[in-house]
């Protein structure tokens, strides 16, 4: 292998922080079109059930198993006025850390991250999220895309939590 | 002793009112934990979530911590997840396989059976003491119907096979989805809490009159994903097709509406792809072949939301759910939902099935999110309710015959019963 090659496909923790975080950004914003936009064309987004947290969305029951589609036609949803659970839409703020590279094969690298979602609905009390991310971003050129997006939620039933009712 | 009716039913006005303190009112809810939950059967668990001989299950049902369990035997119980000594919790697995359980605080241990197996040092205790009669305690009554499991505290109720009436037949038509006439529970459950009183859950279950407002992103979702979305054709309905609003008996009722959302049993809809055209079409023929034209028709052409009087709810609608939910203070209720299907089922019907799920179901869902939101709203609307008192539920009540699922008479059936067994007078 010559090393123009290797350093090609060499992935560092800070890019894949630089993007996590801009990903944060976007969906904090409620900047969705633009969040489709980090998304590979057969990405994946998935909530397990909190007592199902390493199951497979076709033999357990999911809070969310959406293919790329269905992710569109989330977003659409949430953005209508009428989807009633997010309008008026729901503050959040996320903090992401203990970023980590699991695996690079090939143009796909595993990431886990550890995430807060703090959120805010009308007047009521805050609601926190915690929980870590599963990511398997595909090198698309200078930054990834999200071709897998999992979201593995600590607490062992929703509960107070409510619902989720946003992209978390 | 009678007490002041909490509705006006009034059939010659054709007017139903529901009095809203029953919604908010501490002393009421401490009055349905003894008057409805002390003496309704309450559901458990399914006979499929404990496959083998120690499984078990701790759950709270009815606020009350039990174990669904199996013994050695493969016999099923519903035990009080109380230590008899000093009452600590014994089992504090949610699931597992055990054939003891220990209570950490002294070491009594107990069989998967209940009864009291060993107690350490009983050397110090009189020849008085018996152990035989400290087993772990249970509910007065632990009753099945087809593999759904209930427990009552109440040892002079009905049995169970006459307190369901003629629910039984509506989840006959459930479990008829499965060739063997096996369903079972799916892994993955969603757990959660909702800000409202448990009884605005019941409501919600059934009333179909709420869809066009409260769920039109699902309704444009699912024609965005090539479902045909009529506009309904005929006087008082709110869906594209006809459904109706059903009383089945001791405050059990269903809707049973024409199908055009899809069934994984069995009616395709674009929305599962041409791909799964032709295994739908071959769980239809089954269908047929095993029950006939007609019953398969019922089976598969129809969605029905069924209540089990006080607090189970099956739905058989974009996908089959068993939910129950319990009070949690007077404006929160626990919610516990699963995914249940046929034994048999295939692999790509399973995921069919789950998906089909999540286009409606769930806190992630495409539509129970904005039940949950109506629902909080309801319940912050009525602080208002000492000067504004009752809420209005007549709808359907000028008619003859059939009521509709859009209609309100299903909801009336609910309240009727609560308020009778609330010891109110109507």
């Amino acid at each position: 292998m010559t090393a123009p090659v290797a350093a090609k496909h060499l992935v560092t923790r800070a890019e894949v922080e630089d993007f996590l975080y801009h990903e944060a950004a976007l969906l904090d914003e409620w900047r969705l079109d633009a969040w489709q936009d980090l998304l590979a064309d057969d990405a994946c987004y998935y909530v397990p059930s909190n007592d199902q947290p390493e199951s497979d969305h076709r033999r357990a029951l999911f809070l969310i198993a959406d293919d790329r589609e269905r992710i569109r036609q989330r977003i659409i949803r949430v953005q209508d006025p009428n989807c009633h659970a997010e309008y008026p839409k729901s503050r959040t703020r996320r903090m992401i850390s203990n970023v980590r590279i699991l695996a690079v094969e090939g143009d796909l690298i595993s990431v886990a991250a550890n995430f807060v979602c703090y959120r805010f609905r009308r007047y009521e009390r805050i609601r926190e999220y915690v929980g870590s991310y599963r990511y398997v971003l595909r090198r698309a050129g200078d930054s990834f895309r999200i071709k897998e997006r999992r979201v593995l939620i600590d607490a062992h039933e929703l509960g107070s939590l409510g619902s989720v009712s946003f992209i978390l | 002793m009678s007490v002041r009716s909490y509705i006006v039913d009034d059939r010659e006005r054709k007017t139903f009112l529901l009095d809203r303190e029953v919604l908010v009112s501490e002393d009421i809810l401490r009055k349905e934990m003894a008057q409805i939950f002390g003496r309704c059967w309450i559901y458990v668990g399914h006979s499929s979530e404990l496959k083998e001989p120690g499984d078990f299950r701790s759950r709270k049902v009815a606020g009350r911590p039990v174990i669904f369990c199996r013994d050695q035997a493969g016999q099923f119980h519903c035990l009080f997840n109380t230590c008899r000594h000093r009452g600590a919790i014994v089992c504090t697995q949610r699931e597992g396989n055990a054939r003891r359980f220990m209570c950490i605080y002294h070491g009594w241990t107990y069989g998967n059976d209940g009864r009291l197996l060993r107690v350490p040092g009983d050397d110090a205790y009189a020849d008085a003491f018996d152990k035989a009669a400290y087993g772990l305690r249970r509910p007065a009554r632990f009753e099945d119907y087809r593999g759904f499991w209930f427990m009552c505290l109440d040892p002079e109720a009905s049995p169970l096979h006459d307190y369901l009436a003629d629910a039984k037949d509506y989840i006959d038509m459930v479990i008829d989805q499965s060739p063997s006439g096996q369903m079972e529970i799916i892994a993955g459950v969603q757990e959660y809490d909702v800000a409202a009183n448990w009884k605005l859950m019941v409501e919600n279950s059934v009333d179909d009159y709420h869809l066009p407002s409260t769920h039109s992103t699902w309704l444009n979702f699912m024609a965005n994903s090539g479902v045909k979305i009529e506009p309904p054709k005929e006087a008082g309905l709110v869906l594209p097709t006809r459904g109706l609003a059903v009383e089945l008996g001791n405050g059990h009722f269903t809707t049973d509406n024409v199908n055009f959302r899809g069934r994984p049993v069995a009616k395709w809809i674009p929305l599962y792809g041409e791909a799964a055209k032709r295994e739908i079409e071959e769980i239809r023929n089954e269908l047929v072949g095993r029950l006939g034209e007609e019953r398969a028709r019922r089976v598969a052409d129809t969605n029905r939301n069924l209540v089990i009087f006080p607090n189970l709810v099956i739905n058989d609608g974009s996908s089959v759910t068993v939910r129950t939910f319990y009070p949690e203070g007077v404006g929160k209720m626990h919610v516990t939902a699963w995914a249940l299907g046929p034994v048999e089922e295939s692999e790509n019907a399973r995921a069919r099935r789950l998906d089909a799920f999540l286009t409606f179901y769930g806190p992630g869902g495409f539509a129970t999110p904005d039940d949950v939101e109506a629902l909080e709203l309801v319940q912050q609307g009525l602080a208002n309710w000492s000067e504004d008192r009752w809420s209005e539920m007549s709808r359907g009540m000028g008619k003859e015959g059939e009521q509709l699922n859009s209609d309100e008479h299903h909801l009336r059936i609910f309240w009727r019963r609560w308020n009778e067994l609330m010891g109110a007078q109507a």
